[in-house]
């Protein structure tokens, strides 16, 4: 299982690190997905099989595939690759470097420095989780369900604007 | 009766105050009535006072300040010498403010003029009641604040608010060097009530003690700066630009005399002080010869009388520096007489003449005029000291013979006092005789009123009989002032010296006929060669000290603020101004607009916080 | 089984949110801005899954959900707003956007 884990995450940072160097947003994408699928991986060793689902369903299925649609709506053709290429070779990658670089160096200090524990493994299965989710977290669920509901109004809203200034053409 | 003591000031003030707020709006009647009534109900009340007057009376309002040991109140004191000077300032007051009814009629400035000549008069009668120094200099700097007001009435001419400008940074001067020894009594004798002072530097002031000196040196500077004395005396001629009854009431009876006043007020500070007492006499001599000689070149009628006023208050603070305490006073009234009247008198010829102010353009108005000539004429006789008849002889006669005989004096001073007669003689004469005799240059265009005509009459009989009361008036100034002490062994005697007096008038009076009458082509002469033209030229310009003062004093400080004119504490005010633009500008050029600049911000500082919080 | 150590994935978890940090500060493209949101949220949620199941309580993975959730919601109206700005400014640079510099 740990060396499950190690290599997953192993994929996950690649594949992250190749999705932020694409010039194509499409590629750029895909590369997103297999880091998704990775991460997926890693909360299945961490015992959390619902979320494993969930990541790869939701997350992966759901988000990633409404951006793929968008960006095959775009139809941006091969000059905004280019411009991406020439966006890409400036000087621009230094600070975030150093930024990046400074924040996760904090993170792991912190965190060798600090945790020690040994935990036992145990799955918690999808019943705890629904359990929880009806009992404990009614009102988040609720909550998030508001939220979606929102974001769909939201969404429609704009997207309608788009639609009557085009028809307005 | 004496309780409305309070009132003479308090008058003039709500008078002064009426008009200032409302006077646009009254007619000429009553901003008239108001200025004029308000100066009548106070000389009226000081009349009342002084009959009901029974040695002194203080008569205290409420406490002015109270901080730990310093507490002056706002209290009048009435004593002989108040009493005295207050009746002088409020009647002459009156006759002037009558006369300015009518003399300042056509102009538009009416209620403004009255405002501050009430309040004027208000500030100079709480100069003299006042109890302790603190409100004394509250009068003073209130008199010279009008001053400067009266003097820069017709303030559309610049010039006018130029010569304001320079009678009050003169006078500053010596306000500065009299808040300087009120700091120093204080703070040695710990009280500024006149009585307290004046007892305790008796008793703890050993005579010539540096502190006497110090304290009695400051007040002199004080007074020399208001009576336009010798170094400070620099403004009055300029303050002529004023109206006349302005020049009169302030620049001849009142005001010009409250230096007078403040030293004969604290005596004994000056008593224990005998260098500085020296010092009075030496200042008051030399005044009354330079100011003599600078009027006999003046051409403009005004002038003459401002240089005779310095001189005549030369006379005065020579009395004073002699120990002549009730001879100075006495001159004061003669002089407030005789002065007011021949500015009243001028008055009336500068009008009829339609503001003509050049002897040379005048004459012959001696029988146009009949009433200005004959109270100019008396009242010239008094400033000369007309033997026996006139008033001014007696006060000056007085002066001479105390100089003469007192133990500081001497007889270089008593000579200096002759000189000055013969001087006075000889400008007074030829004044009149170049306004009045020879023939009608100018036509006369205004007769006066009755409004005007009343008050010069009034001051020529009092320029007559004010000297016959000579003798009781000095000996009731004896109840506050010291008496002057009788001579032991006198070189000659009073009559003697009197005599000397008057030949010293008689002098002068043939040199005028001769020069300028009889024989007008010798002084002419005299005027045209070489050493002639460059006596008058120095003698018209004051001695040349308008000159000085510029060079010493007004050209090295414009120098300076030429060089500091970005103002160096202002440009630290205008740094720091300019330092927060500074930042504003830096601070707006982190607002990119930029989202990825802002995100980058929040990272940053996110990696900093987290930075102290683990390393700090 | 032998347990993951709870420290190698906050660990990974912290790479990866500051990887997408990276990926945000140095995109132009208002799509990989978007995408390097989702990396981050993503890390975010990890973490939380790893804290659950160290104390193997289901709140870590409700966490998640949540997150999920508004994750979806966002990326929906984000992805409209690209499209709303793609169509003000013809192009897809973030930098377009800058009317409220100074």
């Amino acid at each position: 299982m740990m060396i499950v884990f190690y290599l997953a995450g192993a994929v996950a940072i690649i594949s992250t690190v190749m999705m932020l160097t694409r010039t194509n947003a499409v590629h750029a994408l895909l590369y997103l997905i297999v880091s998704l699928l990775a991460v997926a991986v890693v909360f299945y060793t961490l015992g959390a099989p619902f979320v494993a689902a969930l990541e790869v369903i939701i997350y992966a299925g759901a988000i990633m595939v409404l951006f793929v649609f968008v960006v095959m709506l775009l139809n941006l053709g091969e000059q905004v690759t280019q411009t991406e290429r020439a966006w890409l070779h400036s000087s621009g990658w230094l600070g975030p470097a150093v930024l990046g670089g400074v924040l996760a160096a904090e993170l792991i200090y912190v965190l060798v420095r600090g945790i020690r524990v040994d935990y036992p493994q145990a799955v918690v299965d999808p019943r705890q989780v629904g359990a929880s989710l009806f009992g404990t977290y009614l009102v988040g669920v609720e909550l998030a369900s508001f939220l979606l509901l929102a974001g769909l109004v939201a969404a429609y809203h704009l997207g309608w604007r788009k639609a009557e200034r085009s028809e307005n053409r | 009766m004496l309780r409305l003591l309070w009132l003479i000031p308090a008058i003039p003030f709500l008078s002064a105050l009426l008009l200032a707020v409302f006077g646009s709006r009254f007619s000429r009647m009553t901003v008239a009535g108001l200025g004029v009534g308000s100066i009548a109900g106070s000389a009226v009340i000081s009349i009342l006072t002084a009959v009901a007057f029974n040695g002194s009376y203080t008569q205290s309002l409420w406490v002015w300040i109270h901080v730990g040991g310093f507490r002056p109140e706002i209290a009048f004191r009435l004593d002989a010498l108040s009493l005295v000077m207050t009746l002088v300032v409020t009647f002459v007051g009156f006759l002037i403010h009558l006369y300015s009814a009518e003399f300042m009629l056509g102009d538009e400035g009416y209620s403004r003029f009255f405002a501050y000549m009430n309040l004027f008069v208000a500030c100079m009668v709480t100069l003299l009641l006042a109890d302790n120094l603190l409100l004394l200099y509250l009068g003073w700097e209130g008199v010279g604040l009008c001053s400067y007001l009266l003097i820069g009435f017709w303030y559309q001419d610049p010039a006018n608010g130029r010569a304001g400008q320079k009678a009050f940074v003169v006078t500053r001067v010596g306000d500065t060097a009299m808040a300087i020894g009120l700091y120093l009594i204080f703070h040695s004798l710990g009280t500024l009530r006149i009585e307290d002072v004046l007892r305790e530097a008796a008793a703890r002031w050993p005579a010539g003690s540096s502190y006497a000196i110090a304290a009695s040196a400051l007040l002199l500077g004080g007074a020399v700066g208001k009576s336009a004395q010798l170094p400070l005396q620099t403004w009055l001629p300029d303050a002529m630009a004023g109206p006349t009854p302005t020049s009169a009431l302030i620049h001849a009876a009142t005001m010009v005399t409250a230096g007078v006043y403040l030293i004969a007020r604290t005596h004994v500070l000056f008593q224990l002080a005998p260098p500085v007492m020296l010092a009075v006499a030496i200042i008051g001599a030399a005044t009354l010869l330079m100011a003599g000689f600078s009027a006999l070149t003046q051409d403009d009628i005004k002038r003459v009388l401002a240089y005779s006023t310095i001189s005549q208050i030369g006379y005065m603070f020579l009395a004073l520096g002699v120990g002549a305490w009730g001879a100075a006073i006495f001159h004061f009234m003669t002089h407030a007489f005789f002065k007011a009247l021949l500015f009243l008198a001028a008055g009336i010829v500068i009008e009829a003449l339609h503001h003509e102010h050049n002897i040379f353009r005048m004459g012959g108005l001696r029988r146009e005029l009949p009433i200005a000539f004959w109270t100019f004429l008396i009242g010239g006789c008094a400033l000369a000291g007309l033997p026996l008849v006139t008033a001014g002889f007696y006060s000056k006669d007085l002066i001479l013979w105390s100089a003469r005989t007192s133990a500081a004096g001497g007889v270089e001073l008593w000579v200096a006092g002759l000189a000055g007669v013969v001087l006075t003689s000889l400008y007074t004469f030829r004044l009149i005789f170049l306004v009045f005799f020879g023939e009608l240059r100018t036509p006369v265009s205004k007769r006066p009123g009755w409004a005007m005509r009343i008050p010069v009459s009034v001051l020529a009989i009092l320029a007559i009989i004010g000297g016959f009361i000579g003798g009781s008036f000095t000996r009731f100034l004896a109840t506050s002032l010291p008496a002057f002490p009788e001579p032991a062994a006198p070189g000659i005697t009073e009559a003697a010296a009197g005599s000397i007096a008057a030949i010293a008038f008689f002098l002068g009076l043939a040199a005028a006929w001769l020069l300028y009458l009889k024989h007008p082509e010798l002084s002419a002469a005299m005027a045209a060669n070489a050493t002639g033209r460059a006596l008058h030229r120095f003698w018209f310009a004051d001695w040349g000290m308008d000159w000085l003062y510029d060079r010493v004093f007004v050209r090295p400080l414009t120098a300076i603020t030429f060089i500091n004119r970005r103002d160096a504490i202002d440009s630290l005010y205008n740094g720091l101004a300019r330092l927060a633009t500074l930042g504003y500008r830096a601070l707006s050029w982190t607002e990119t607009g930029k989202l990825r600049w802002y995100a980058a911000g929040i990272a940053g500082g996110t990696a900093l916080f987290i930075a102290i919080a683990l390393f700090l | 089984m032998a347990t993951v150590p709870l420290r190698d994935g906050l660990i990974l978890s912290g790479v990866l949110f500051a990887l997408g940090l990276v990926g945000l500060l140095v995109r132009r493209n208002m799509i990989f801005i978007l995408m390097s949101i989702e990396v981050m949220l993503n890390a975010s949620g990890l973490a939380f899954v790893v804290a659950g199941a160290r104390w193997q309580q289901p709140d870590g993975q409700v966490v998640f959900l949540f997150i999920l959730a508004m994750a979806a919601a966002e990326v929906s109206v984000g992805l409209a707003l690209v499209l709303e700005l793609y169509h003000q400014y013809k192009s897809l640079d973030v930098d377009a956007a800058s009317r409220m510099k100074g």
